[in-house]
């Protein structure tokens, strides 16, 4: 009692001047806390989640189990695993031609003629139309009996692949379809990067001599490396997350052979006869250290970049 | 002044009169999940006006779920925001949600309402622990239907045994039409071929032991079953991979196929596509081991009380009034399926009677592949299913494969 009345300070003074003294400190902090927030909740925890739920048994309604390691001792044990781990790479390995392609149709497009914005706009739809219709309409696509694909390959060889239902061509009809949507999306990055190509450097080029492929090379793409790299960045992501595709187009048959790893996880901890949720995370664990391996390439070579700057 | 007070007043005491009357008539509200196509719907809509007629304080809220969607919606609303009543299938499907404690016990409805004399054919399917989980409304045969301008075109009688069906297969073959059909692109279809073939190789009480785990899937006896099916296997419509079980019941009815082993719920899609009673036939999957007691596959449709039920008395009630005679028959003659109840009435579609018949005179009833083995055992099962009838090459890894997946399953 008798320290309040002989130290008579006003909380009001007090609250201010911290705030006034820290105020270029915690102001920062402050407006980073609703991201930072959400982000622990929906991102990091999960992460240590599912990798403490890697080591148990649960079904998802019953008991929890403590298992150990044994759910990654099956997992490297299962055939169907290296079956999605395979097709994994495959999607890696041809999701990248997306660059390539893309950049192509950018240089393509990147011209001066009336209706141009037209014509961008269609070869940019694919990748406005959802995933799930993508999928719909590849399957229609390779059908057998209707498909335009089907019928095509039927009137030049005399017999029709039922793509979807051939272990061997299967993957490849999935990611020919994801490719379609993923080209346009490169496209656009490329198209904006080609805004933004200097027009003196270009002509200092020509006045040199430099034109076709050399132009291209040396001139061009150097300028266009910031969009490469988000194109890397967001293709290889989108190869490694597909799902919709493999889930809308054939449910990982046939006989389990177009899964890739997310659909897998989700088939064994979510679908219809699965509920191996501690089995389901473990899938899961695996394809975020596959994931982790290119996230962290991306995010050193962005460091490495600001600190140089 | 005074009149437009007055008449202010009457008003609102009007309008309160009208809210007490909305409180007189407020409804115990019975929230129903359920999963059923359009014309089985618009049944248990009918049976749903009957049961509100009967208990008019009671106001049945169905929600209705798309088929394949449901079986994975089940389990999060089940946990986290329970309806009164749910649709499920009996035998070892509903195991996990009853050793969850997910299910009600209603072995009371059943004991109040004689139902172990009436539903006696399926008590064993809805029994775990000695309890009844649920209450069976409804189920249907499997078994051969086929396509008699097939049959006329390729020159062929209906086969009197597997031989002779085997040896037809060579005639349709001939004629360009696909023996036998199915569409596996979501598995199940393929399963019943399986289980049929090993109905009629092993017998019911083997096929149970397999599906129960207690034989490996590298025994003699299993590979009995698959020499059966490489007989027919290069008959099978060959992209049955891609498709679905209602493209393969298109190429039934455009006669390309001659066969399809299914469930009666494929009559509906055959006659819509356009086949009458007089070119759709029906016939008992044929003897393969002679003299081995014939048992059929029936699958059982039921509904059952969740354990996170809010509104449990009328959802007994309900299930009560389903589970009994009259329901039972009407509900089916409009579903065009077999009721439980046995003092039900059959509808008069040849279908349905040859289906009650073969029956009612069978030795045991199996569930289907996917209900009578855990849902990880089926899955792979039906994919080894699959994969067999587009590389009977692969049979002894497939075998291999699903002795692990049955070792580690029934642990």
């Amino acid at each position: 009692m008798s320290i309040t009345r002989t130290a008579p300070l006003p909380p009001t003074t007090v609250r201010t001047s911290f705030w006034r003294k820290n105020q270029r400190r915690l102001a920062p902090r402050l407006f980073l806390a609703p991201g930072v927030i959400l982000f622990a909740i929906y991102v990091i925890w999960p992460i240590f989640d599912s990798l403490r739920l890697s080591l148990y048994d649960w079904d998802g309604l019953g008991e929890k189990t403590w298992l150990g390691f044994d759910n990654y001792v099956e997992l490297f044990d299962d055939e169907a695993f290296y079956t999605s781990l395979k097709n994994n790479v495959i999607w890696l390995v041809l999701y990248l031609l997306a660059i390539p392609a893309g950049l192509a149709i950018a240089i393509f497009l990147n011209q001066t003629i009336p209706g141009m914005r037209l014509y961008k706009s269609l070869f940019f739809f694919p990748f406005v139309i959802s995933q799930v219709v993508v999928g719909l309409m590849f399957s229609w696509f390779y059908a057998p009996g209707f498909g335009l694909f089907y019928g095509l390959i039927e009137a030049i060889t005399g017999t029709g692949i039922a793509v979807l239902a051939d272990e061997r061509y299967v993957t490849y009809g999935i990611i020919a379809a994801g490719l379609w949507p993923q080209i346009a999306y490169v496209m656009i990055l490329y198209l904006t990067g080609l805004n933004n190509v200097s027009p003196d450097q270009i002509e200092a080029a020509r006045l040199d001599g430099a034109k076709g492929f050399r132009m291209l090379w040396h001139v061009i793409l150097p300028q266009l490396a910031p969009a490469t790299f988000i194109a890397v960045v967001v293709t290889v992501i989108g190869a490694l997350r597909s799902f919709d595709l493999v889930s809308i187009m054939t449910d990982g048959g046939p006989y389990g052979t177009s899964r890739v790893l997310s659909f897998y996880m989700y088939e064994q901890a979510l679908s219809e006869y699965g509920y191996r949720m501690g089995y389901g995370a473990a899938i899961a664990v695996i394809l975020f250290a596959i994931m982790m391996v290119f996230i962290s390439g991306f995010i050193w070579k962005m460091w490495r970049e600001e600190t140089e700057h | 002044m005074n009149v437009s007070l007055k008449s202010l007043l009457l008003g609102v005491s009007a309008a309160s009169l009208i809210v007490s009357a909305s409180f007189a008539q407020e409804k115990r509200v019975l929230t129903y999940n359920a999963d059923y196509d359009p014309i089985p719907l618009a049944a248990m809509e009918a049976l749903i006006a009957d049961f509100e007629a009967a208990n008019p304080d009671v106001d049945v809220k169905i929600n209705n779920f798309d088929h394949e969607g449901y079986k994975t919606a089940i389990r999060n609303f089940l946990t986290a925001d329970a309806p009164d009543l749910a649709n499920w299938y009996a035998g070892n499907r509903m195991a996990p949600f009853v050793k969850a404690n997910q299910f009600m016990d209603v072995s009371d409805v059943w004991e109040a309402n004689g139902l172990s004399e009436a539903l006696g054919s399926a008590k064993a399917s809805m029994t775990i622990d000695g309890k009844q989980w649920g209450v069976p409304y409804t189920y249907y045969q499997w078994g051969i239907y086929y396509n008699r301008d097939a049959y006329k075109a390729a020159g062929v009688g209906e086969p009197k045994s597997w031989d002779e069906f085997v040896a037809n297969c060579e005639k349709f073959k001939a004629a360009g039409i696909d023996c036998l059909t199915t569409g596996t692109k979501a598995l199940w279809p393929g399963a019943g071929i399986f289980d049929y073939l090993s109905l009629r190789t092993n017998g019911y009480e083997w096929h149970m032991d397999l599906t129960a785990g207690k034989v490996a899937w590298t025994d003699q006896k299993v590979k009995d079953v698959f020499a059966q099916w490489a007989r027919i296997q290069p008959f099978i419509t060959a992209n049955h991979a891609a498709i679905d079980w209602q493209d393969a019941a298109a190429l039934l009815v455009q006669g390309k196929a001659a066969n399809y082993v299914m469930g009666n719920f494929a009559v509906g899609v055959f006659k819509e596509g356009g086949m009458t009673n007089d070119n759709l036939g029906f016939m008992v999957f044929p003897e393969i081991t002679a003299g081995l007691p014939r048992a059929e596959e029936a699958p059982t449709d039921t509904i059952h009380i969740p354990a996170g039920a809010k509104n449990v008395e009328d959802a007994k009630k309900f299930l009560a009034f389903v589970a009994s005679a009259d329901a039972q028959t009407k509900l089916n003659m409009a579903l065009n399926q077999l009721p439980t109840n046995k003092n039900s009435a059959v509808g008069d579609d040849p279908f349905l009677k040859a289906g009650f018949e073969m029956l009612s005179s069978a030795h045991a009833l199996a569930q289907f592949f996917d209900r009578d083995a855990p849902a990880e055992m089926a899955k792979a099962g039906m994919e080894g299913f699959q994969e067999f009838m587009v590389k009977p090459e692969n049979l002894d890894a497939i075998l291999d494969r699903l002795e692990k997946t049955r070792q580690r399953v029934y642990k």
